[in-house]
Order: structure tokens, then sequence, then C-alpha cells
């Protein structure tokens, strides 16, 4: 077994990787470049030192840059844009929904987008309402772009390759506090196709499901959970959407079970949408309702004690399954 | 410094007085975080003391503020109270926003000081509004709105420059420019060297001053202000200065030229106007330390505040998220 590696590694290596296999994909960001840095986190370190023009450090005009993403991939190219934080998002948005998403449909399939934008959020940094939302219920609300969202290194490394080669658009979350967390290296030079979840571990009494952020918490609470004798399967999204039904209707069908975490705010989530599917699905084989675990309604909160509780805690993971284990 | 239409020697002496308050609060910030008594990302704007300073002379509380991450420069100057800073910093149910803003934004309607951004480029539309609102009314404040070199990259940036010259909003459009956008030089990102001249093809009048001179950014700002008093619309303003303590507290620099970093250290406004001030005699060394034991005390008894004011409750998450409770 090779060494642990964390995940900006694994982000640069599949950038590195998929630069090198294909000519036309390019890096545009705020700050990409090795003279600015080489990424405010580094994860493209080293890039334009390699391919030269092919990565770009922009102005600070995210309206300008994802829309020459859109532009230059209409065109052929496979750019991966770099949005700083994902609440910036914000300031590009008609480029992203209004263009990226709709064009392939709006041009009766004449054209089409197949860039990646990645960006990257997360609370626990005290940065505040702007800084740290997860905001990915927008763009799973507009057909046309999936979104990809990753819990780990290796993941991130098959993910971001999946993304580049995938022919539609693509926004790829990175949660940024756990950049630094080790973990298994991925396979280099393979792929994961978007669309297919992952089950992080198999149990039989009650379906967990998560994706960026939340499987950190999920995986820890399992395995308090396992040592009092509960036995959860853990499902991975790895891409939100679209969602992998098959996968977690497989699981809730032999559990009849299921809880969904997501650091996002609870309301209009994408546990709504995965709890509804099981619903509408699984309605008479359901044990329980399909409880959700989310962060408060409101916006991120500066202050740490404010910031702890915007957010779920274990306690309420493990709430939530006992919950479901009552019925 | 040019002697041309000098401030009296009250209103020099008012800028001194916020300089030091914005250098005293931006040095025990710093303090603060190195002990691990804060935690927040700290955008310092040591080095643009002068700019706010010498601008907000001008100003009254009525007038608006609309300002960014890196604005508790202009916010003390504006005349946010320091304590409710702090406090706000501090996560206290005291602070100017009961520590759900924090830093990056601070408001406190009191003083002017509107919204506070950390979006860049943001909060010029917002500005535009302000000003909308006050030119509907037939008020006389006028709106004051910062931002950085980067900032002129942005499409609000033009989109806000053009709507003011249409509706001869009452805005005065600040950049200050301190030669980088995080890591990024302005000769990168931007395709003029002088931000100012990007209002001409907006037909706005404006002004290029050298941002480490109270005296050059007071003159201009006169004009602007009295300008956008009387009806006469907005006005750019770019003021060159630079940032000593890079874009966020731990960021190490590498990215600047030793050689620029030590020209501008050279330059530093702040004991350069202390000085100028000594030397002209509009001041006597006795006044100025008066003022640095005041402010000393005054950040003292700020950091105090904060402190021993109680946490936020952590209740207060759910509120004001909409005008009644959930
Ligand atoms: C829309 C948007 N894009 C990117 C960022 C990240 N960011 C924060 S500050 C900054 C640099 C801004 O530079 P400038 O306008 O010159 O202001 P300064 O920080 O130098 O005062 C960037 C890119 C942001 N906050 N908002
Ligand atoms: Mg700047």
């Amino acid at each position: 077994m090779s060494a642990p590696i964390n995940t900006i590694q694994a982000l640069n290596w599949a950038l590195d990787d998929a630069m090198a296999a294909d000519g036309s994909v390019i890096l545009l960001g705020e700050e990409v470049a090795d003279p600015e840095g080489g990424g405010i986190m580094k994860v493209s370190q080293g890039l334009s030192t390699k391919y030269g023009a092919r990565v770009r450090s922009t102005p600070i005009s995210e309206m300008a840059f994802t829309g020459a993403g859109v532009g230059a991939a209409i065109a052929g190219m496979r750019p991966v844009v770099e949005i700083m934080l994902m609440n910036f998002l914000a300031v590009c948005m008609d480029q992203i929904t209004n263009h990226a998403a709709k064009l392939r449909f709006m041009s009766g399939g004449q054209t089409h987008v197949p860039m990646v934008i990645r960006t990257m959020t997360g609370s626990g940094f005290q940065t505040g309402g702007q800084h740290a939302d997860f905001l990915e219920a927008w763009f799973c609300h507009t057909p046309g772009i999936k979104v990809a969202m990753p819990s780990n290194p290796a993941d991130a490394y098959g993910l971001l390759r999946g993304a580049i080669e995938d022919e539609d658009p693509v926004l790829f979350v990175e949660h940024f506090p756990s950049y630094w967390n080790p973990g298994a290296p991925p396979a280099r030079g393979k792929a994961i196709a978007l669309g297919k979840a992952r089950i992080a571990k198999a149990g039989k009494d009650v379906t967990l499901i998560g994706y960026s952020r939340s499987m950190h918490d999920i995986l820890s609470v399992e395995k308090k959970l396992g040592a009092d004798g509960v036995d959860c399967e853990v499902i991975d999204l790895r891409t939100v959407s679209p969602l992998d039904m098959e996968t977690i209707l497989t699981s809730v069908s032999k559990t009849g079970r299921a809880v969904v975490v997501h650091e996002a705010v609870r309301s209009f989530g994408v546990g709504a949408e995965v709890s509804a599917r099981i619903h509408e699905a699984l309605f008479r084989e359901l044990r329980a309702p399909v409880e959700r675990v989310a962060s408060k309604d409101s916006p991120v909160p500066f202050a740490k004690q404010l910031e702890n509780a915007y957010l779920y805690s274990h306690g309420d993971i493990e709430g939530a399954v006992r919950q479901t284990l009552k019925s | 410094m040019t002697n041309t239409e000098l401030p009296d020697a009250r209103t020099l002496v008012a800028i001194y007085r916020k300089m030091a308050a914005i250098k005293l609060n931006d040095d025990r910030f710093i303090s603060q975080i190195k002990a691990g008594r804060l935690v927040m990302p700290y955008y310092s704007a040591r080095g643009q003391e002068c700019i706010p300073a010498a601008i907000s002379v001008l100003l009254t509380d009525a007038d608006y503020l609309v300002t960014i991450y890196r604005g508790i420069h202009d916010m003390i100057a504006k005349g946010v109270p320091p304590k409710l800073i702090w406090a706000e910093l501090a996560g206290r149910s005291t602070g100017s926003c009961k520590g759900k803003g924090g830093p990056m934004h601070i408001t406190h309607p009191q003083s002017g000081c509107m919204v506070t951004t950390g979006v860049v480029g943001a909060g010029m539309p917002i500005a535009c509004g302000l000003a909308l609102a006050a030119q509907l009314r037939g008020e006389k404040r006028v709106t004051v709105t910062n931002f950085g070199d980067g900032a002129a990259n942005i499409g609000a940036f033009h989109e806000s420059l053009n709507l003011a010259a249409v509706w001869k909003l009452p805005v005065i459009f600040v950049c200050q420019n301190n030669r980088y956008a995080e890591h990024t030089s302005m000769a990168k990102g931007t395709s003029i060297e002088r931000i100012s001249e990007r209002a001409r093809s907006y037909n706005m009048p404006s002004a290029h001053v050298d941002g480490n001179e109270p005296v050059a950014v007071h003159q201009a700002a006169k004009i602007a202000i009295e300008r956008a008093r009387g009806g006469g619309g907005p006005t750019l303003i770019e003021a060159t200065t630079f940032r000593f303590n890079g874009h966020l507290i731990g960021d190490t620099g590498e990215y600047i030229p030793k050689q620029e970093y030590q020209a501008a250290l050279a330059a530093d406004p702040y004991p350069r106007y202390r000085n100028w001030l000594l030397q002209n005699k509009h001041a006597t060394a006795e006044e100025l330390s008066t003022i640095e034991t005041e402010t000393a005390a005054d950040v003292d008894a700020a950091v105090a505040f904060a402190f021993d004011s109680p946490l936020t409750e952590v209740s207060e998450i759910t509120r004001d998220v909409y005008a009644s409770p959930a």
C-alpha cells in the first residue's frame, strides 16, 4: 500500500494527469498560476510551469472568466474553472445556470459545454455569512449541470478526472476544512464516472447517506453505533446530481430506515430530495420516516459558539438514527 | 506636501487622531490574534490609514459608508465605536452585530456604516441605492463606498459607475489601490495603469491622488463631496497606497518584490504624517502624544469592554433571519 495523501495533492494529480492526457484541458481562475501561488490552497501548484498558457490566473472577474469557460468549452476545449469560494458562484450564476447548464438543450443538442467548475467551501473557520455556505441545492435544482462532491482524497482524484471527461458541465465542490486530512491514495489514471454512489460500509439496520463533509461525521458516528450493536450501512453519494437512486433504494429496501446528512441548511436541501424519492419508491417497505440532519436554516454565523450551533452535531446524527430505530 | 488649500490645524490634527485610532486598534487586533484571543480572518489595513481618516473629517454620521472586508479602518474613521467592533470580533452580545456578522460584515447605522461586504465589488451597487434614496428624499447626505484595485475588474464596478453617472447619484467611489489583489499584482489583472481613468468612459469626474498624503486625499474628497452634496453627481477617487500586513494575517508576502516592499515601508504614511505635522508646526509634540495616550487608553477600554461582555446566546442563531423569529 502506498503512503496516504491529502486532497490538495489528489486534486493536483488529477489536474496534472488530465492536462497531460488531453491537450484541450485548460485551467482558469484567480491566482491559479505559479507566480500568484499556484492557487490559494496550492491545488494547481506547478501546473502553469509545466503547461504554460493553458493555466491562466484571471482578474477578479468571475462572470467573465466563467463565461469564457463556457465559450471555450463550446469551441471544443475542456476548461476547468476555479471559483475561489462557493459563495462567489453567485457572482457568475447567470453564466452557469442560464448558459452552461442549458445550452445543450436550447441548441437542440448542437452545442454542449463540457466544463468543470471547481470550488470549495465549509464552515469552521469563523469566516461568517459570505464565505462558508453549501449551495449545491441551487445547482441540483437546475437541469443540465451535474454536481460532484467528494469526501476523501481518492474520490477527489477519480471524480475530478470523471468530471473533466464528462460531456456535460459539472460543478465540483470541495470541502476545504478537510483538504489536509490524509487518505488512501487514488488509482492514478482512473476516472470515477459521475452518477455512481459508493457503499462506504455495508450494514443491515439503517442506511446513512451523506457526501462531502458529512461523510466524516457519519463514519465516526457509525463506529459508535456499531459498538452499541447498531449495524449501519453507509452510502457516500459522491455525485449529488444526478442521484444514484439504484444504490440508495437497494440499500434502504434492505434496511427499511434511512438518515440523510449534509452541511447545507435543511430546508429545500438535497436531503429533502433524497427523502422524497425514498418515500415515493419505498413507502410500504419503510419502517420509519426518513430523517434529515442538516445545518440550521440561518446564514452561517461568525461567533464560534454560534457557528458550532449552526452545524449539526454528532449527537444529532445519532439521535436521528435512534429515532428511526424506535419504530 | 502641497500647501494649497491646506485644511486648518484642527482638521489636520483630527485626521491624525483618526489615523492613530486606526493604527493602534490594528496593532492590538494583530497581537490578540497572535495570542489566540481572537479567531477570525483579519485583513489589516495598516498603511492605508490616511485615506478614510482624511475623507471622514468631511463627513457626518448622516452620510453613508459602504465598505469591504478590509474596512475596519474605514469604520473607525467614520465613527463606529471601536468597543462595538471589538465586542463583535469577540463574539459578544454587545458587538455591533451581536457577533453574527464578524469582521467582514460590521454594520453600525448610527454612524452611517450601512454595509460591509466580503464579496469583491458587491458594495458599489448598494452604495448607488443608498444614494438614490437620499436623492429621492432630497436629503443632503452623500454615500462613500470603498473598494480595492482588484474590485475595479468586476462587473459590478462598471455597472455602478455607469448607473451613478446616468442618475447623478451622490456617491463617492473610493478605490484604495494598494497594488495587490490577494497575490495578484495590479499590472497582471488590470488593463489600465490608473483606475481613475476608467471614470472617463462613464462620463464621471475623477481624481488620482497619493493615498499616503492626507492633504491630497482631503482635497480630492472635499471637491467630490461638495459636488455630490450640491447635486453634481458622483466622483471616482483613486488613492494609491500599500498594505503592509499582506492580504490577511498569515500571508507571508513572497509575491511582493523585496524592493517594492522596502520602498513602501520607507513611505509609511503614519510616521511621515506625524513628522510633517510637527515640522510644519500644525501640532506640538505634547498634543500628539496626548492623542496617542488617549487613543491607547481607548483601545484598552474597548478590549476590556469586549471581553467583559457576555458571549452571544446560541439561541440567537434563529433570530434576525426574518423579521419575526422562527
Ligand atoms: C467576487 C469575489 N471573488 C473573489 C473573492 C476572494 N477575494 C477576497 S479579497 C480578494 C482580493 C481583492 O483585492 P482588492 O480589490 O485589490 O482589495 P484589497 O484586498 O487589496 O484591499 C479576493 C480575490 C471575493 N471575496 N469575492
Ligand atoms: Mg488591492
